[in-house]
This record gives structure tokens, C-alpha cells and sequence, in this order.
């Protein structure tokens, strides 16, 4: 075991997956020569070279397009967009043709790439350098959303995003780059569509991913000085979404709030709540609670932004909700 | 099947080569006679949807494609028949896709808008102006990251000369040197509109700032798309990076099957067929000589080959939906 930043995990995964699987290129702006604009592909291209790890102009696009048509021809590109709000720029790549193209042809190819960006608050970086847009993605039937919470899940999710055959949306949050946790020395992959369960507790489910899974381990045990057991789960993957652990701890604890950073209208704790409304209807013994942001976008003053980002006070206000 | 490394043949060469000039005039034949009877297959309801018939534009596919090899990709557009049949793809997979049957290369799934065979290296026809161009940067940049000799090509219209993603491309394709060919088929027209109405710049001069090659011929003459694009094309398997082909051609029926034109000219569109590349095609093999026996075999079999394909495809299973269901991504293992 070491301690390694989120950001140097997800660098091993990208070091590992070129070193193991020549197929693998990485693509984007400032990604080479620059290291990225978070650091998190520094050295690689020293250690890989510019054929494999490449520097384009800032065309956002093309550089999408490209990874499609790569990935249909033989390639494995893993390309980054340096803020998830740049993905709007992104969609026609990653929607009409990506996500489709094995279905639309019946089957004949696969489109394995992977889209790296960050997502998320917390920097006064304004309304366009701090979204969380993952559930717009997430409705986009062929493709696959993750969003690791740690240099584990972070190592392990992004090397099976990699050997994925498909489209995977794979979202960092910048406030995790830096912070530190044990990775093992001798890293695995983890398998997409499955969560983990951070911490056990029976009076309450609280459903996280992302930065905002420590938000929630932070508010359970805050609870648990006041005799509440929340249990935690971490979604890791949004899209397949393993709804059969989520719905087994609703049936040990029935009660569940479903945290997250993006807004709260039309997002992924919508989709939650509602399918354990109805497959979960009769383990439920209070409504099931989201906390998300406002329905607005994301102020540049820190003032604003604070009182913008879920909180760990809204998150625990709400678990005592579902306990009245 | 994604597309892979294939044996690399020499590219066939020589118009004045009278076999090449009646295979040309063969696959010529094919394209137009294959959209005319989709123009009665769509009419009858047998194929269903939105069609975009390339019906004058066939000697772009057909010149283009004689330069290129079966390991070598293109990406094509929402008029992408031609480039699709000029590339090899079954007649009887094409009419089954296009009418929806579980035969066809998409398995019902696409429908003309997405035609594609990947064996062939036939990226898909697309239903997004422009999305080609990227796609098939892509495989551009495959190609050159795998060193294969292949390389890509990707058509697009004049109308598709708006779109911000060929600036893109054709700035990246130049810094990266990578081996890929754009193919503009200049047909005059941007869906309902006049392109001349639409455009501020010439792609000549659009080359130029990227310090491309760029060549323009008469895109109705099969002979003349031909020659440049091998010309293209050397340059590009060469290592001299993208090229610029536009080929100036008609749009004879409207923007989709259906639409009436009324926005256009009779007297113009009456005179289309002057510059008709099937009668460009008959004159050249005319003067080399050909007897016009064998040109009315070729015309013989083209229909029959048609004929088949439609009876084919009339016959084919109707696609089920939980197969369709199971592909939205790719089966694990496999």
C-alpha cells in the first residue's frame, strides 16, 4: 500500500494502460508538453512519446471526432477536455456518433474511448469552469459514465474504462486531485456498473459518488455521535448504475438520501429515487430524499458558490428528514 | 469487425485503359440505376424514411474510389450511396438496409443515413452535416499511429464548407501530416439554399491558408476525378500529408426524395443533363472504340444485379427488437 494523489492515480492508470496495450494513445490540449492543465498526464509523453501522447490545438470537436474515428480504426484514445463545461463542444462526437455507432451498425464496431474531464465546484471558477453535467451523458443510451471518489476507484475504474469496448464519460473532480489515499502497490482493474459500500449503517442509505462520497462518510459520522447509522454508497459508475446494491441497502436500512454536487432537478438522484420508489416501494418507511445543487448556475463569488454546493449540513438536515 | 490492417494492392491507373474505362462506366451505372429504383421504392413505401439521392454527383464516388485501395477508409455523408456502392458494399445488404430488414449491413438499424461496412472500410454514411470530417481524421490518425500504408478519405458537400469542424480538421490534418484526403463535392447547393448565398470564401483559398494541396476538376467526368485523385492520393501515401479534391458536380433531384425544387430553376435544372457524368462516361468509352454491344451487356447485367438485390432484400427477415435492444453496447467477452 502507498499513498498516492488522485491526480498520480490517474496518471498510473494512463502510464500502465500505454505501457501494457499499444493500442492506447492519449489526445488533447496541453495534455503533452504541458502535462494537462491539472498535471495529471505529466511525463507521459517523455516516458511514451509524441506519437502516443499528443498535443492538439484547442479544437474540441475535432479532437472528439478523431477520437471516434480512431477507435473505429484499431486505436484506444483516451482524450481529455480540460473542464467538463467545454463538453457542450464535444456532443456531436460523443452523442450522435459515438454512442451509436455500434448500434446504428449493427454491430460491426465498437467505439472504445474514453473521454478524461473534470467536473465540480469549489475553485471560484464560475458559471464556466465548474458544472457537473455527468447525468446529461448518463441519458444517452450506449454510453457510460463514471466518476471515481479516490486514487483507488480512480486507478482501478479508468484501466476498465480503457479496456472497455465502448464510450466511457470518465469525470474527476478537481477539489480530489490533490488529496491523498492508499492505492495498492500492485493495482487492479475494478469492474464498471458495480458501487462499493464506504461505510455500513442501518438506519439510513446515503447514495454518493464522486468528491461528494467523503461529504457523505464526513455527515455519517457526524450522525453517529447522535446514535444514527448511516450506510454510504459509493455509486463509482452512474451509468449502469448498480441498482441492485443500492436497492439492498434500502431493504436493510428503508430510508435513502441521494447526494450530489450537479443540480438536483433532472439528475442522477432523480433516476435513483425513482426507481427505488417504484422496485423498492414497499422496503420505503419515509419519501426518499435528494440533495443536489439549486437550479441555477455556478456563481463566481466565493460567497455565492458555498451557498450554492450541497453541504455537509444540508446532507445531514436531510437524513434526519427521512428519520422525523 | 472494426477496420484493420489488410493486404495493400496497387491502386488501378491509366484512363486511357479501355477495361478501366467500362469498369467505371459499370459502377457508374450501378449507383444511378440503384437511386432509380429507390426513387420507386420510396415513392411505393417500400423504403421508408428520409433518402438523400446523389443522382449526377456518381463520378466523384466512382473516380475517387478507383484510387484507393480495400484497406483505405472513407467517411461519407447523408448522399452517401455512391461512395458506399463505389466502395464495394453488397447491393443486396444495401436495399435490405435501406429497407429496414434484418439482411441488411446495419441490420435495420441505420437505414440510408448510416449505410456503412466496416470490411470494407466504409465508416458510415452520416445524418450529421460534416461529422465525416472528423471521423475520418480519426482514422487518419489510426492509420499513420499503426503505420499502415493506408489512408482515409472523408467526402462532404459545399454546404458542409460552413460547418466550424472542417476548419478544425483541416488545421489539425496539416500540423499532424496525416494521411487524409478531403473530398468536397461541390454540388452548388446547402440544402435549400444557394451555397454562393451561404459562403464568403473559396475552398481554394481556405487550402491555401492551411498550406494544403488543392486541386478542383469537373466532378461529372469520372476520367478527370480519377486522374487527380491518384494524383491525391500518391501525394498522401507519400507522407506529404492531406490533400484537397473538390469536385465540381449537380444535385439532380432535391435535397431529400420528395423535396419538389421549387426553389430552383427549371431551365437550369432542364439543362443537367448536358453535363450528366453517365453521358461523359459513354462519350469517353465511345471514343476508345468500345462497341456499343458491350455497353448494352453492362447495362443488361446492371439491371439484373439490381433486380436481384431488390427481390433479395423484398425477402429478408423484418429485424427483431430484443437483438436490436442488445447491441446498444458492445456484448462482453466476445
Amino acid at each position: 500500500m502507498a499513498l498516492l494523489n488522485f491526480g498520480r492515480a490517474i496518471n498510473k492508470a494512463l502510464s500502465d494502460a500505454l505501457e501494457q496495450d499499444p493500442a492506447v494513445i492519449l489526445i488533447g490540449e496541453d495534455i503533452a508538453d504541458a502535462g494537462g492543465s491539472f498535471g495529471v498526464t505529466r511525463s507521459l509523453k517523455e516516458r511514451f512519446g509524441a506519437r502516443r501522447v499528443i498535443d492538439t490545438p484547442i479544437s474540441e470537436a475535432a479532437i472528439a471526432g478523431a477520437a471516434v474515428g480512431a477507435a473505429m480504426c484499431g486505436l484506444k484514445p483516451v482524450f481529455e477536455i480540460m473542464f467538463m463545461d467545454f463538453t457542450t463542444l464535444v456532443m456531436d462526437a460523443i452523442v450522435n456518433q459515438a454512442a451509436k455507432a455500434h448500434f446504428m451498425f449493427g454491430g460491426q464496431c465498437s467505439v472504445p474511448l474514453v473521454l478524461r474531464t473534470p467536473h465540480g465546484g469549489g475553485m471560484s471558477a464560475g458559471p464556466q469552469h465548474s458544472q457537473c453535467l455527468e447525468a446529461w451523458f448518463a441519458h444517452v443510451p450506449g454510453l457510460k459514465v463514471i466518476v471515481p471518489s479516490d486514487s483507488h476507484s480512480a486507478y482501478g475504474l479508468l484501466r476498465s474504462a480503457i479496456d472497455d469496448p465502448d464510450p466511457v464519460i470518465f469525470v474527476e473532480h478537481k477539489a480530489l486531485y490533490s488529496q491523498k489515499s492508499e492505492v495498492s502497490d500492485t493495482p487492479e482493474a475494478l469492474p464498471l456498473g458495480k458501487a462499493a459500500i464506504v461505510r455500513s449503517g442501518s438506519d439510513v442509505s446515503i447514495v454518493a459518488y464522486g468528491a461528494y462520497v467523503h461529504i457523505a462518510v464526513a455527515a455519517a459520522n457526524a450522525l453517529s455521535a447522535r446514535g444514527i447509522q448511516a450506510e454510504v454508497i459509493d455509486l463509482r459508475t452512474i451509468q449502469p448504475w448498480d441498482e441492485s446494491t443500492v436497492l439492498a441497502s434500502l431493504s436493510r436500512t428503508h430510508r435513502m438520501v441521494i447526494v450530489h454536487e450537479a443540480v438536483e432537478a433532472f439528475g442522477v438522484g432523480a433516476e435513483i429515487a425513482a426507481r427505488m420508489a417504484d422496485i423498492g416501494f414497499d422496503e420505503l418507511d419515509a419519501p426518499i430524499v435528494r440533495v443536489g445543487a439549486p437550479f441555477m448556475p455556478v456563481a463566481f463569488s466565493p460567497a455565492l458558490e458555498k451557498a450554492y454546493r450541497p453541504s455537509e449540513d444540508r446532507l445531514s438536515a436531510a437524513v434526519l428528514r427521512t428519520l422525523e | 469487425m472494426n477496420v484493420t490492417d489488410a493486404t495493400v494492392r496497387e491502386p488501378a491507373m491509366g484512363p486511357a485503359d479501355p477495361s478501366l474505362l467500362l469498369k467505371w462506366y459499370a459502377d457508374l451505372l450501378l449507383i444511378r440505376r440503384t437511386e432509380e429504383k429507390l426513387i420507386t421504392l420510396f415513392a411505393d413505401g417500400e423504403v421508408p424514411g428520409f433518402i438523400h439521392l446523389g443522382i449526377g454527383q456518381e463520378a466523384v464516388s466512382v473516380g475517387v474510389m478507383n484510387a484507393l485501395t480495400p484497406s483505405d477508409t472513407i467517411a461519407s455523408t447523408h448522399r452517401g450511396h455512391g461512395h458506399a456502392l463505389a466502395k464495394g458494399m453488397s447491393l443486396k445488404a444495401f436495399f435490405a438496409e435501406l429497407m429496414g430488414k434484418e439482411d441488411g449491413l446495419c441490420r435495420g438499424r441505420g437505414g440510408s443515413m448510416h449505410v456503412a461496412d466496416m470490411s470494407i472500410g466504409m465508416l458510415g454514411a452520416n445524418g450529421i452535416v460534416g461529422a465525416g470530417i472528423s471521423i475520418a481524421l480519426g482514422s487518419a490518425l489510426a492509420h499513420k499511429s499503426l503505420e499502415r500504408k493506408a489512408i482515409a478519405v472523408t467526402f462532404f458537400g459545399d454546404g458542409a464548407l460552413a460547418e466550424g469542424v472542417l476548419h478544425e480538421c483541416l488545421n489539425m490534418a496539416a500540423l499532424m501530416k496525416l494521411p487524409l484526403l478531403f473530398v468536397c463535392e461541390s454540388n452548388g447547393w446547402s440544402e435549400f439554399s444557394q451555397t454562393a448565398k451561404q459562403i464568403a470564401f473559396s475552398l481554394g483559398k481556405l487550402a491555401d491558408a492551411h498550406a494544403i494541396p488543392y486541386a478542383r476538376v469537373d466532378g461529372n467526368d469520372v476520367v478527370e476525378v480519377s486522374v487527380s485523385a491518384a494524383e491525391c492520393v500518391a501525394s498522401i501515401r507519400a507522407g506529404s500529408g492531406p490533400c484537397i479534391l473538390e469536385c465540381a458536380t449537380d444535385r439532380v433531384r432535391g435535397h431529400f426524395e420528395g423535396d419538389s425544387q421549387k426553389y430552383r430553376s427549371a431551365e437550369k435544372l432542364s439543362l443537367l443533363p448536358v453535363s450528366d457524368p453517365i453521358r461523359v462516361a459513354l462519350a469517353h468509352l465511345t471514343n476508345a472504340g468500345i462497341p456499343d454491344a458491350k455497353i448494352k451487356r453492362i447495362a443488361e447485367v446492371t439491371e439484373a444485379k439490381i433486380e436481384e438485390a431488390i427481390a433479395f432484400a423484398r425477402n429478408a427477415a423484418l429485424p427483431e427488437f430484443t437483438s436490436a435492444f442488445e447491441d446498444v453496447y458492445t456484448a462482453q467477452g466476445s
